[in-house]
C-alpha cells in the first residue's frame, strides 16, 4: 500500500508519518518511509510517504501511484490528489485552511469544499473529511485525523492497538494522555 | 520503546525503525568512532540530532558544530592524524566550502582514518544547485562508496571507518537527500564499548605532512596507490534475473527505483548494483558487460560512471551496447521510481509499461516557503523596504531571511552561496553611483564565510550597507547554536557578539535595531544607505519559531492572537499585500481579512503595519473563534 500525507510545514505531518510507519510495522508489514525535511519547512508544503510491501523497493511513491492520501489542509488535500493518488483510491483530510500568499491577497481563488470533494467524485476516489471544533490544540488535528483513518478502515490491517502502541512509543506524559483522548480509540 | 540515545549504545545487537542519518550514528558508535564534527546543512542535520540524544558524558565520540565545513574537515583531520578515527559529514555545497583540506587529505597519511560524509542533494531539495560530489572522489584520489537505504548507510560507515583505518586514509560515504531521510527497520550489531587507546600517535618526521616540492610527487603517488588497492568488491552485487541480453547498472537510490519500475516488467533485465562507486572495479564491470548484450547505465545527475563503463568496454574490446544518458533532462533532478520508469520505458517499451498518468486535473494554487508568522525578518523586510528605491540593489545570503525574495517583500535578488552577499554588492557597486547596493547576512553566515567580504569591505574601501539579519540561532536548519549564542553543542560558551566583531575591525557606522521596532529600523537603514563606504545595520530579533516552542512547552502556557476589528478595518489590506504574515486570511466572498488562529502566535508585531489600527492583541484565554 502507498500511502501519500501531506500538509502545511508547522502542521505536524511529521510526527502524523512516524506515528502511521510505527503503527504499521507494529500490525506485521514490511514498511519504508520518507520525509521532507529542510527549507519546506518554513510554510511550505511537506510530504511524507510511507510504503508496505515487500523485498527491494524504494520509499518513494510514483505519481499517480498513492493509494491513500492523508493531507492535514484543504488545498494542499487537493494538490497530492491531482498529483499523487490514483483513480479510485481514497483521501482522508483534515479540513484546516492554511491560506498561500496569492489566495490571502486575493490574486487566485482558495479551494473550496465542494470542488474538492466534486474533484474526488469524478475520479472515483473516496473522501473522509475531518473537522472538529473541540481540539484544545490546533497541532492535534494530525492525531484528529488519524483516528478518523482507523475509525474508517481505510488501512487494512491497522488496528487501534498499533496505534496507541505508536503513540507510546513517540510520545509521554500530558502529550500522551492528550492525543490518546483525541484519538478517540478507548 | 527505548530512549533513541539509549538504544544508540545498546550492548546487544537489535532492529530498529530509523532514518538512515540515525543509522549512520549507530554505525560510529559501533566503529569505534572518536571524533566527529560538522556544520549544519540539510540533508544531513538530523545526524547530529540523533547524537544529541545520547547524554554528552556518555557519548562514545567528541562531537563539535565547527564554524563552518573547512574547519569541520580540518578539525577531523587534526584528530585523525593523530590516530582517533573521526567523522566530518555535512551537506553537498559544504564540500565546496571544504574542498581547500579535502583535496589534500589522501596525500597525508592518516593513522586513524577518516571519513567525509557527504549529503547530496539531487532535485535540490534544500540546495542551490544538484552538484554531483562523485567528482570530486576522482579529483582527490578518495574511495566513495554509496548506500541505498537506512540499512547500507549503517554497513557502509562500518566498511568506511575500517577502510579508512586500514589504509590510513580518507573515505568519502554519499547519501542524497532520501538516503538520509527514508525510513526503514534496521538490523543493528551488538557494541561492547571497550577500552580506547588515546595515545597520540602523529609523527611527522621528515616532512612526511608537509605537501612542497618534491614530496608532493611522493604523496600523490602513494595517494593514487593506495585509492586502487582500497577497492572493496564485497560492496557491489548482482541481481540475477537470468537475462543474458539486457542489463542495467545503477547505484544509490535510483537502484530501488529500478527494483520498483521492474515490478511488473516481463524479462527483467539483470542488475550490477554498485556499492563502491569509486574506484569502480574494473573487472565487475568487464564481467558484467560480457555476460549483456546491452548494458543501461542509470545514474542520477552526471555521467560519471557511464564514462567509466564505456572505457572498460572500450579498453576490454568489449562489444556490448552501453547506453547511458540521451538528452539533457537526464542529467537533471531526482531519479525517482516514476523518472526511472519513464527512462526504462523509453528504452526497453516491450518490457516496461509507461508510468501512470495522473488523470487530476484540478490545480491547486501554488505555495511558496514563507517566514513563520512572527518571524522578526518579516517586520526587517517591511521596514527595511520602505527605506529603500525601487532602483537599489539587494543582495540576498543564504538562511531563512532569503525567502525575502519572494512576494510580497521581493528583497534580495541576488543569490550565490554562504557570505557571498558582501563580495557581490562590493562589485555591483563599482562604475555605479546611481544605484545603492544592500547585501543581507544571517549571523550564522556571518562566522561561517561572512567576515573575509567585509573585511574586504573595508580593505578595498567599498561602499556598501550591510544588513545582518541577526536572529540568535541556525534557523534554516533547525536552531543549532553558532558563536553568537552563548552555546555551542555540548556547553555554555561565551557568546561572540557580531557588533564587537564589526567594531573590532574599525567599522565606524554601526547601528542595532530590534525590528519589531519598524520605525527605527527604517530610519536606522536609510541612515546607512547614505552613509558613505561600508555601513552596517544589525537588524535583530530572535526566531520567534524556536521562542514559540519553548514557549508552548512551559506548564500553564496559552496561545495569545490578535484580532481584527470589522468595525475599524477598512480593506487597506496592508497586513496580508506588504506585511504578507501567513496568519491572516481574506474570505472569498467579503474580502474581510481575520485571524487564523492555528496560526497566530499573538506576537503583535503586525499591529503598526494597519493604518486603520484594526489590529489588536487579544486577551489570552479569550476565544473568538
Amino acid at each position: 500500500m502507498n500511502i501519500h500525507m501531506t500538509g502545511v510545514g508547522g502542521q505536524g505531518i511529521g510526527l502524523l508519518s512516524e506515528l502511521l510507519l510505527r503503527a504499521l510495522s507494529r500490525a506485521g508489514m514490511e514498511v519504508r518511509g520518507v520525509d521532507t525535511h529542510g527549507l519546506a519547512q518554513r510554510g511550505g508544503v511537506v510530504n511524507s510517504q510511507i510504503r508496505t510491501g515487500s523485498g527491494e523497493f524504494s520509499p518513494l511513491i510514483a505519481q499517480g501511484e498513492a493509494d491513500l492520501v492523508l493531507a492535514l489542509e484543504r488545498h494542499e488535500a487537493l494538490r497530492a490528489v491531482s498529483g499523487y493518488l490514483r483513480d479510485g483510491g481514497a483521501l482522508a483530510y483534515y479540513d484546516a485552511v492554511w491560506q498561500p500568499f496569492e489566495v490571502r491577497n486575493g490574486t487566485v481563488p482558495g479551494v473550496s469544499t465542494e470542488a474538492l470533494h466534486e474533484e474526488c467524485r469524478r475520479r472515483g476516489i473516496r473522501v473522509v473529511r475531518v473537522f472538529r471544533d473541540d481540539l484544545p490544540d490546533s497541532r492535534m488535528q494530525n492525531t484528529a485525523l488519524l483516528g478518523e483513518v482507523l475509525r474508517s478502515g481505510l488501512v487494512p490491517g491497522l488496528a487501534a492497538e498499533h496505534v496507541t502502541g505508536a503513540m507510546e512509543d513517540l510520545l509521554q506524559g500530558g502529550a500522551l494522555k492528550a492525543n490518546l483522548g483525541i484519538l478517540g480509540v478507548r | 520503546m527505548k530512549k533513541l540515545g539509549d538504544m544508540l549504545l545498546g550492548e546487544s545487537p537489535f532492529q530498529e525503525l530509523v532514518m538512515g542519518n540515525t543509522a549512520l550514528v549507530r554505525g560510529m558508535v559501533e566503529a569505534g568512532v572518536r571524533v566527529v564534527t560538522s556544520y549544519p546543512g540539510s540533508p544531513t542535520p538530523e545526524i547530529a540530532t540523533a547524537i544529541a540524544s545520547i547524554e554528552k558524558d556518555r557519548r562514545p565520540f567528541h562531537f563539535e558544530f565547527c564554524v563552518n565545513e573547512k574547519v569541520a574537515a580540518e578539525v577531523a583531520y587534526g584528530a585523525a592524524v593523530n590516530g582517533r578515527p573521526s567523522v566530518v559529514f555535512f551537506k553537498s555545497v559544504g564540500l565546496n566550502v571544504a574542498s581547500d583540506t579535502f583535496v589534500q587529505l589522501n596525500h597525508m597519511d592518516i593513522p586513524g582514518g577518516m571519513v567525509v560524509i557527504v549529503g547530496d542533494d539531487p532535485g535540490a531539495h534544500s540546495s542551490q544547485n544538484e552538484q554531483d560530489n562523485r567528482h570530486f572522489a576522482r579529483m582527490s584520489y578518495t574511495p566513495l562508496l554509496e548506500p541505498a537505504t537506512p540499512s547500507e548507510a549503517y554497513a557502509f560507515l562500518l566498511k568506511a571507518v575500517s577502510m579508512a583505518g586500514m589504509h590510513r586514509m580518507a573515505v568519502m560515504l554519499r547519501l542524497t537527500t532520501h538516503v538520509c531521510h527514508a525510513k526503514e527497520m534496521v538490523s543493528f550489531g551488538g557494541w561492547s564499548n571497550p577500552p580506547r587507546d588515546d595515545t597520540p600517535l602523529f609523527d611527522g618526521s621528515g616532512g612526511s605532512h608537509i605537501p612542497i616540492g618534491a614530496m608532493v610527487a611522493r604523496m600523490k603517488k602513494r595517494a593514487i596507490e593506495r585509492l586502487k588497492a582500497s577497492h572493496e568488491p564485497g560492496l557491489d552485487r548482482i541481481v540475477d534475473n537470468g537475462n543474458p541480453k539486457r542489463g542495467v547498472i545503477t547505484a544509490g537510490l535510483p537502484f530501488l527505483s529500478v527494483q520498483d519500475a521492474l515490478a511488473k516488467a516481463d524479462r527483467k533485465p539483470d542488475i550490477l548494483k554498485l556499492g563502491m562507486v569509486h574506484p569502480l572495479s574494473r573487472e565487475g564491470i568487464s564481467d558484467f558487460l560480457r555476460g549483456h548484450s546491452e548494458v543501461l547505465v542509470l545514474e542520477e545527475l552526471d555521467d560519471f560512471i557511464e564514462q567509466s563503463v564505456k572505457a572498460v568496454a572500450h579498453d576490454g574490446g568489449i562489444s556490448t551496447r552501453v547506453l547511458g544518458k540521451e538528452c539533457t533532462e537526464d542529467w537533471i533532478g531526482e531519479f525517482t521510481p516514476g523518472r526511472v520508469r519513464e527512462i526504462l520505458h523509453r528504452l526497453w517499451p516491450d518490457s516496461v509499461d509507461a508510468p501512470v498518468s495522473v488523470s487530476g486535473n484540478l490545480a491547486a494554487p501554488a505555495r511558496f516557503p514563507q517566514m513563520c508568522p512572527g518571524c522578526g525578518h518579516r517586520s526587517a523586510f517591511f521596514a527595511i523596504g520602505k527605506a529603500l528605491r525601487e532602483s537599489d540593489i539587494t543582495v540576498a545570503d543564504i538562511g531563512c531571511h532569503t525567502l525575502g525574495f519572494l512576494p510580497p517583500h521581493e528583497i534580495g535578488r541576488l543569490l550565490m552561496s554562504m557570505g557571498a552577499s558582501t563580495g557581490i554588492g562590493q562589485g555591483l557597486s563599482l562604475f555605479n553611483s546611481e544605484r545603492r547596493v544592500v547585501a543581507f547576512l544571517g549571523d550564522s553566515t556571518f562566522f561561517h564565510a561572512g567576515i573575509p567580504g567585509v573585511i574586504n569591505a573595508l580593505f578595498n574601501n567599498h561602499r556598501l550597507t550591510l544588513i545582518v539579519m541577526e536572529n540568535g540561532t541556525t534557523a534554516m536548519t533547525g536552531h543549532q547554536e553558532h558563536p553568537g549564542t552563548g552555546r555551542n553543542f555540548n556547553d555554555p560558551t561565551d557568546r561572540i557578539p557580531i557588533r564587537r566583531v564589526l567594531e573590532g575591525l574599525g567599522i565606524q557606522n554601526i547601528s542595532e535595531v530590534d525590528t519589531y521596532d519598524q520605525k527605527a529600523l527604517t530610519l536606522a537603514v536609510g541612515k546607512a544607505l547614505d552613509a558613505p563606504g561600508l555601513s552596517v545595520v544589525i537588524a535583530k530579533h530572535p526566531c520567534m519559531l524556536k521562542f514559540s516552542r519553548q514557549q508552548r512547552r512551559k506548564p500553564g502556557f496559552v496561545q495569545r492572537y490578535v484580532e481584527v476589528s470589522q468595525d475599524s478595518c477598512t480593506l487597506a489590506r496592508e497586513c496580508i499585500d506588504r506585511f504578507g504574515c501567513p496568519s491572516f486570511k481574506r474570505d472569498g466572498e467579503t474580502g474581510r481579512v481575520s485571524t487564523n488562529t492555528d496560526l497566530c502566535i499573538g506576537d503583535g508585531s503586525c499591529i503598526q503595519t494597519c493604518p486603520s489600527e484594526a489590529i489588536g492583541a487579544v486577551a489570552p484565554g479569550k476565544e473568538s473563534r
